[in-house]
């Protein structure tokens, strides 16, 4: 394995991306109101409202069957796949409602890049799993992709350690390549946001430093919201967290002052390991 | 503390030991019956090939048994067995003894002499066996084989060469390769040429017919008519000639018995000394008898020559079954898995796929027969091929149709599986595709297809082992005892779907229970048996092959 890339190390590979979103970010560029959610019968989420803000981590914690996966899946409309779902309240997502009939849902998508707990690399080449997010847009032009390849596995971090093996199968990595792969093939179309969940589950820690240093220089370029079982993972990438407790959001805020003074007493209990 | 001492007894009745032991007798008891069906089959199919020993049987003058009023035969020896008896008193004499009475079956050949070809004989009538040197079995076109002693050779110019001159072997194997080729450029002439003719033929009657009374339009149909009856004439000519020569001269042998016999020798194949080959000339005749069995087209009601149209026949309506099933069946199973809304109107109609899997094949054959032949194959009679009614093309019995049964009655076993190769594409993968702003059809398509075709394909190779097995449904739309063409040729166009074919399966049936001679067929049978699980085995390996290499290419995750 290689040492531990430090986060200045690549992220100039991104300095290719668009720089109009540069300047400063909208303090309210992910805008939940009022949201709930049902699975048929059963209330997963309850009048959530909180403000995301543009190019900064957002955690969201909480113990298992909270609600935090639900509401991420919701930012890109994952949860249209499950029958039998109703919402009430809005998402925007920098002004536009991501529920919009005239939006598409394929096209919300494209801006919304996704990682998820297992690392679900395809059954395809390296290369291949990297530009898959272009090859469905259509894009065809071999020097694009080749330069999206590059570029995207640079920001990965995987560059070093692929370069030489860029056409055998994604199965054939480890399971913090494979990971870092699907980060890298998330954000191959320059999404706007890049919506983690609990991407480090079912890593060791040595590959958990190194998405989790992906992720601290990631967030130059994308608007970040991590869902996390683990607390320390919280407090060292976000800028903001959420503690979720059964459909609620219990608090929400800086993540120094979530994690040094709570204002909640359950956030506190659940922050301390008193429950969980 | 009682109870703890007790625990062990009942854990291991609760481990169920017994239970793993009935597992392992089922799973031997399967097996022991599968190898045992395998190599019976395998020693009988291909022992039929090997040559053994001919005997000549000298018969007690005492004993009522003769053969054809004649003491003395020669013959292969077939099997020897415990005669039956049916009276009390031998048969407590026979214990009283402690020896039972054996009685021989021999293969006699020379049909034309004696009338049968298969003969019985109690052991307690014969006298001698002995295996002499220079007894000869002769290949015949006609009538099997025959066993004998050379006599001499007629030759055309009234010449004759008797079997003990230097030149006799010599010459006998050189006219003998003559007649072979001549066969050979016969049937060239008879099947090609003129076959090509007949079909030209027929296609300007067609012709002629649908111009009715036009003399403008029917004067040029009228040379070319002429022109190829000349050429028909010419072929004929030819092929009388060549078919003249292949009688002219005669083998002459002598029966054990002492009865003197004339074969033309267009009617010898092959001949050869069984009694004089050592083992590898006999492992040659073996290798022999099975590229001529696996190559040539059958003779003598399908108990003799070889089943190659039944394989060919068997592979192509396997092929086209595997061809018209694969879409449909797949096509059926994504809309069932994937997009149709799932409920009771989606539950019932997997039950009635499963279902329709349990139906009796014969009932597609009749479906087969009233909805593609009758049907379809009129419709399409009445629409293109109009001028030759009443003579049906597709309204009759085909290859074609015959696949398309076959596809009906395989398409649940490719659905079904299909559907649980799709299935058990996870979750997250096809969630990673959407995510990454692909439609459900590109994810179909770009992921989860490719990761399902392993699985596809092994429906698909379940439904080839069922398709080439199966004859009940056939018989109604298609196969027959003999096809005199091959559904592929050399004729425009080439491939005709409309021709009724033959089949390993339905050949099995026929020369097992429809022959005229049970006892010739029985060693075909079972040579045919041999050749259709080979053929099935060959094209289920072939699919296995290609699953594998899918495999490796789309190696799936454990994920």
């Amino acid at each position: 394995m290689d040492a531990p890339t430090t986060p200045a190390a690549h992220p100039e590979g991104l300095d290719a991306a668009p720089s109009g979103k540069r300047s400063a970010g909208a303090p309210d560029y992910i805008k939940i109101e009022n949201f709930s959610f049902h699975y048929g019968a059963n209330q997963a989420l309850k009048e959530i409202s909180l403000d995301i803000p543009e190019r900064q981590v957002t955690a969201f914690i909480g113990p298992s069957g909270c609600g935090k996966t639900t509401l991420l899946r919701n930012l890109n409309r994952m949860n249209d796949l499950i029958e039998g779902v109703r919402h009430e309240g809005d998402i925007k997502i920098n002004g536009r409602s991501v529920f919009d009939p005239a939006l598409e849902v394929i096209s919300l998508r494209k801006r919304i890049g996704m990682v998820f707990q297992k690392s679900n690399p395809f059954p395809k080449t390296i290369y291949e799993n990297v530009i898959y997010s272009l090859r469905v847009a259509g894009q065809s032009d071999r020097k694009k992709l080749d330069a999206t390849v590059e570029r995207t596995l640079r920001a990965a971090a995987l560059w070093e350690e692929v370069k030489d093996r860029l056409k055998e199968s994604a199965l054939s990595l480890s399971g913090g390549q494979m990971q870092r792969l699907c980060i890298a093939r998330a954000i191959a179309n320059q999404p706007e946001v890049l919506l983690m969940d609990e991407p480090c589950a079912a890593l060791d820690p040595i590959a958990t430093a190194k998405i989790e240093e992906l992720i601290i220089a990631l967030k130059r370029d994308f608007t970040i919201v991590i869902v996390t079982h683990n607390m320390q993972q919280a407090g060292r990438v976000s800028d903001l967290t959420g503690f979720f407790y059964l459909g609620q959001l219990v608090e929400f805020g800086d993540t120094a002052q979530i994690f040094r003074q709570p204002r909640e007493r359950q956030t506190e209990d659940y922050i301390s390991g008193r429950f969980g | 503390m009682e109870t703890t001492n007790k625990t062990p007894r009942r854990a291991k009745r609760g481990v169920g030991e017994p239970f793993i032991w009935v597992t392992a007798v089922g799973l031997s008891l399967g097996m022991l019956m599968v190898v045992g069906l395998l190599a019976l089959i395998l020693v009988n199919g291909t022992a039929v090939f090997w040559p053994d020993r001919v005997e000549q049987v000298n018969i007690r003058a005492e004993s009522p048994f003769e053969l054809r009023g004649k003491k003395v035969f020669a013959g292969r020896l077939v099997k020897k067995q415990d005669r039956i008896l049916q009276d009390i008193e031998a048969r407590e004499a026979a214990e009283r003894a402690g020896v039972w009475p054996q009685e021989f079956q021999y293969f006699v050949g020379n049909k034309d002499a004696y009338g049968l070809s298969f003969f019985y004989i109690d052991g307690a009538a014969i006298a001698a066996r002995e295996q002499p040197r220079d007894i000869a079995q002769l290949e015949r076109l006609e009538y099997g084989d025959a066993f004998g002693y050379f006599v001499g050779l007629r030759l055309k110019d009234g010449a004759t060469i008797p079997a003990g001159d230097p030149n006799f072997l010599p010459q006998l194997r050189a006219l003998n390769r003559e007649v072979n080729e001549r066969r050979e450029e016969l049937s060239r002439i008879e099947k090609g040429q003129i076959g090509r003719i007949n079909h030209q033929l027929q296609r300007l009657a067609l012709r002629q017919k649908e111009a009715g009374n036009d003399a403008a339009a029917l004067a040029p149909i009228e040379a070319e008519r002429q022109e190829l009856q000349t050429r028909y004439e010419t072929l004929a000519k030819t092929a009388g000639e060549l078919r003249a020569r292949q009688s002219e001269n005669q083998l002459v042998y002598r029966l054990p018995a002492g009865d003197e016999r004339t074969l033309p020798l267009g009617q010898l194949i092959d001949f050869r000394f069984p009694n004089q080959l050592g083992f590898f000339e006999r492992t040659s005749v073996f290798l022999h008898g099975i590229w001529k069995f696996l190559s040539e087209e059958p003779r003598e009601a399908n108990t003799e020559g070889g089943v190659f149209p039944a394989i060919f026949g068997t592979f192509v309506m396997t092929l086209l079954m595997s061809i018209a099933v694969t879409p449909f069946g797949i096509l059926a199973a994504i809309y069932l898995r994937e997009y149709a809304k799932q409920g009771v109107f989606v539950r019932s109609v997997r039950i009635a796929v499963n279902n329709l899997a349990g139906v009796p094949s014969i009932v597609f054959g009749v479906f087969g027969l009233g909805f593609f032949v009758y049907f379809v194959g009129g419709t399409i009679d009445s629409l293109f091929y109009s001028a030759s009614l009443p003579t049906p093309t597709f309204g009759t019995g085909g290859i074609l149709w015959a696949s398309l049964t076959l596809a009906l009655m395989t398409v649940p076993v490719v659905i079904v599986a299909t559907e649980e190769a799709l299935s058990s594409i996870s979750r997250g993968m096809r969630e990673a595709s959407l995510a990454c702003g692909a439609s459900k059809w590109q994810t179909m398509q770009r992921i989860v297809l490719p990761a399902a075709v392993p699985g596809i394909l092994t429906g698909l190779i379940l439904a080839m082992a069922r398709g080439a097995g199966e004859v009940a449904p056939l018989m109604l739309v298609g196969v027959v005892k003999l096809a005199p063409n091959l559904p592929l040729d050399m004729t425009f166009p080439f491939f005709h779907l409309e021709r009724k074919f033959m089949h390993l399966g339905f050949h099995i049936y026929d020369l097992g229970f429809q022959s005229p001679d049970s006892e010739a067929a029985k060693p075909m049978v079972f040579a045919t048996t041999a050749l259709l699980i080979g053929l099935v085995i060959v094209l289920n390996l072939g699919a296995i092959l290609l699953r594998e290499r899918l495999r490796r290419k789309y190696a799936l995750g454990a994920f």
